[in-house]
């Protein structure tokens, strides 16, 4: 038996989350089920409205599902979102401090953790800087560190990013790539980005939208590193591509 | 010289089968990363401490000097009689005198001690009160539009009531003050609370923090631009309040600006008359300047300054 509850680190099973009632009732998720092992990459991929975002915060533990249960074995989940979300009257290393700081670690192992957590996103010696004076992949490795001050096992991010030009996620990609194996954390990693999520998952979990539902699951066997416009990629994507345009397409009628 | 290279199908194929067959690496990342780092990161434009002084000082000065010049010509104009209305040139050597005298400055420390007592009070109750209707819906419901109604009374209005039930004391005025003060500060709180991005509030959530702790880390600093501008608010009240004050409310053995200016009303002593109007308003102009600071300050920090704009 134990064997089983070890065997994965996020056990997501039969969630269903409703928001309002009568005829204001929306179901965003419907019935979700899947599961992480210990220190594995899975992406949650889909379009608009398939309730990726509600997912995640169910796991966070800021929201409760309506129906169905969420087992992280008492690990701890870190959310990081769309945008780096950094509080702007704090520095860099503030902001990586916070989480810490909020759990009561005493000051000194704080400033040392926080050094190490930014030289591992590469960021050592720009602790002092304000949020406004990095750019959006820096502010969003920033807020990766931030995550990681959480002392998350199970690490969540939320289309991480979407908002950052191609050059630069795609050195993110390598990035967080690095610091998954480096750390061994389990990674559940929101995208609407096809290719991003074959660049980078084991295993992709494609949801149709409104509500979400799992549609597929696809176990990426590729071998790493990948590079985002190597063809194995490529041709990868084409087919889940396909598979997640049939499931829009289901919507305009 | 500039590298023009052509690339033809033959080379592109090429290019894929190198991709396919070697095994791809991500060496470099760090370097390449580093590169944009650098490409990226903005160095603020500085300017010297005295050419920043100077550039914020001599428009004052011109408008000073311009006033001065407007004033003097309605003297010479002899619209009034100069015993009613006094040139510059008798009123700024009348405060130059005053300023050397004791009486003006225990006026003044009076006047300064009723002002900050006044708003201190006026602060630590406009907070709890915004606090606390930002927190419950129901008090929101009940009070949320009398915060702001009482806000737009003008403060005079208190003074008959607060005369009755003080009489002719510093409680009066004091009560008036902080009546004043407060609702400004209230609202600041509570629009402050209100605008702070659900985001943050998130974001502090996830990382544990609730209640008291969520308060202190997240939602006070974030609130803080409004809390700000609400205490800069305040203060205007809280001094209009005092000055109508000690021009109506002349407590026996206790001078201070507001009483020395009705004073020399009385004594039909205009060149006394405007040099304590001078004295009211240049406190007006440094304590504003002081929160000219401390906001520009707390903006710089956030990157919110024009010149800060990328």
């Amino acid at each position: 038996m134990t064997a089983v509850v070890d065997a994965s680190a996020v056990r997501i099973d039969g969630v269903s989350r409703t928001f309002g009632s009568g005829s204001h009732r929306v179901q965003a998720l419907d019935n979700v089920s899947f599961d992480a092992r210990p220190g594995q990459f899975v992406c949650l991929l889909g379009a608009s409205g398939c309730g990726k975002s509600t997912l995640l915060g169910i796991l966070a533990g800021i929201d409760r599902p309506s129906s169905g249960m969420v087992d992280v074995g008492g690990r701890r989940v870190g959310l990081m979102f769309q945008d780096s979300a950094l509080l702007p009257w704090l520095t860099a290393g503030g902001n990586v401090a916070l989480p810490m700081k909020i759990r009561g670690v005493p000051k000194a192992d704080r400033q040392a953790r926080v050094a190490e957590l930014l030289a591992m996103v590469r960021l050592a010696g720009l602790a002092d800087k304000r949020p406004h004076e990095l750019s959006g992949g820096m502010r969003q490795r920033v807020s990766l560190a931030r995550t990681f001050a959480q002392e998350a096992d199970v690490l969540c991010m939320d289309e991480p990013f979407g908002a950052l030009d191609a050059m630069t996620r795609d050195l993110l990609h390598d990035e967080l790539e690095r610091i998954w194996r480096e750390t061994g954390v389990t990674v559940l990693f929101v995208t609407h980005d096809v290719r991003e999520a074959v660049r980078l998952g084991d295993r992709i979990v494609l949801l149709s939208s409104r509500p979400g539902r799992v549609a597929e699951i696809f176990d990426v066997g590729l071998e790493r590193p990948r590079r985002i416009d190597s063809p194995d990629v490529a041709v990868l994507a084409a087919t889940i591509t396909a598979r997640l345009r049939e499931e829009v397409g289901r919507h305009g009628h | 010289m500039v590298t023009e290279t052509t690339i033809e199908p033959g080379a592109l194929r090429k290019a894929r089968a190198v991709s396919i067959d070697e095994p791809v690496s991500t060496d470099g990342t760090d370097i390449t990363l580093a590169g944009l780092d650098a490409l990226d990161t903005v160095t603020e434009p500085g300017r010297p401490f005295a050419a920043r002084v100077w550039s914020a000082t001599w428009p004052k000065l011109g408008a000073v000097a311009i006033f001065l010049l407007l004033w003097q010509i309605v003297v010479w104009s002899d619209w009034k009689p100069s015993y009613v209305l006094p040139g510059p040139s008798e009123v700024l050597p009348e405060l130059a005198h005053q300023i050397m005298t004791g009486d003006f400055w225990s006026a003044l420390v009076r006047t300064m001690q009723r002002a900050f007592v006044g708003y201190a009070l006026a602060v630590l109750i406009g907070t709890v009160v915004g606090l606390a209707v930002s927190r419950f819906v129901l008090l929101r419901t009940a009070v949320g539009s009398f915060v702001t109604a009482l806000q737009t009374m003008p403060s005079i209005v208190w003074f008959p009531l607060a005369i009755l039930l003080f009489k002719l004391t510093e409680s009066a005025i004091l009560f008036v003050v902080v009546l004043g003060a407060a609702p400004s500060i209230a609202n600041g709180v509570i629009s402050g609370i209100d605008y702070v991005p659900p985001l943050l509030t998130k974001v502090g959530q996830t990382m544990g923090a609730h209640g008291l702790k969520l308060y202190r880390l997240v939602v006070a600093p974030a609130a803080l631009p409004s809390v700000v501008a609400g205490l800069k608010q305040g203060w205007a009240f809280a001094w209009r309040s005092l000055m109508a004050g000690e021009l109506l409310v002349i407590v026996p053995g206790h001078p201070s600006i507001g009483s020395d200016l009705e004073n020399s009303r009385q004594f039909l002593e205009a060149t006394g008359v405007i040099a304590s109007m001078m004295t009211i308003f240049i406190i007006g102009v440094l304590v504003d300047a002081a929160f000219n600071v401390a906001d520009r300050r707390m903006r710089a920090r956030r990157g919110l300054l024009p010149e800060q704009a990328r």
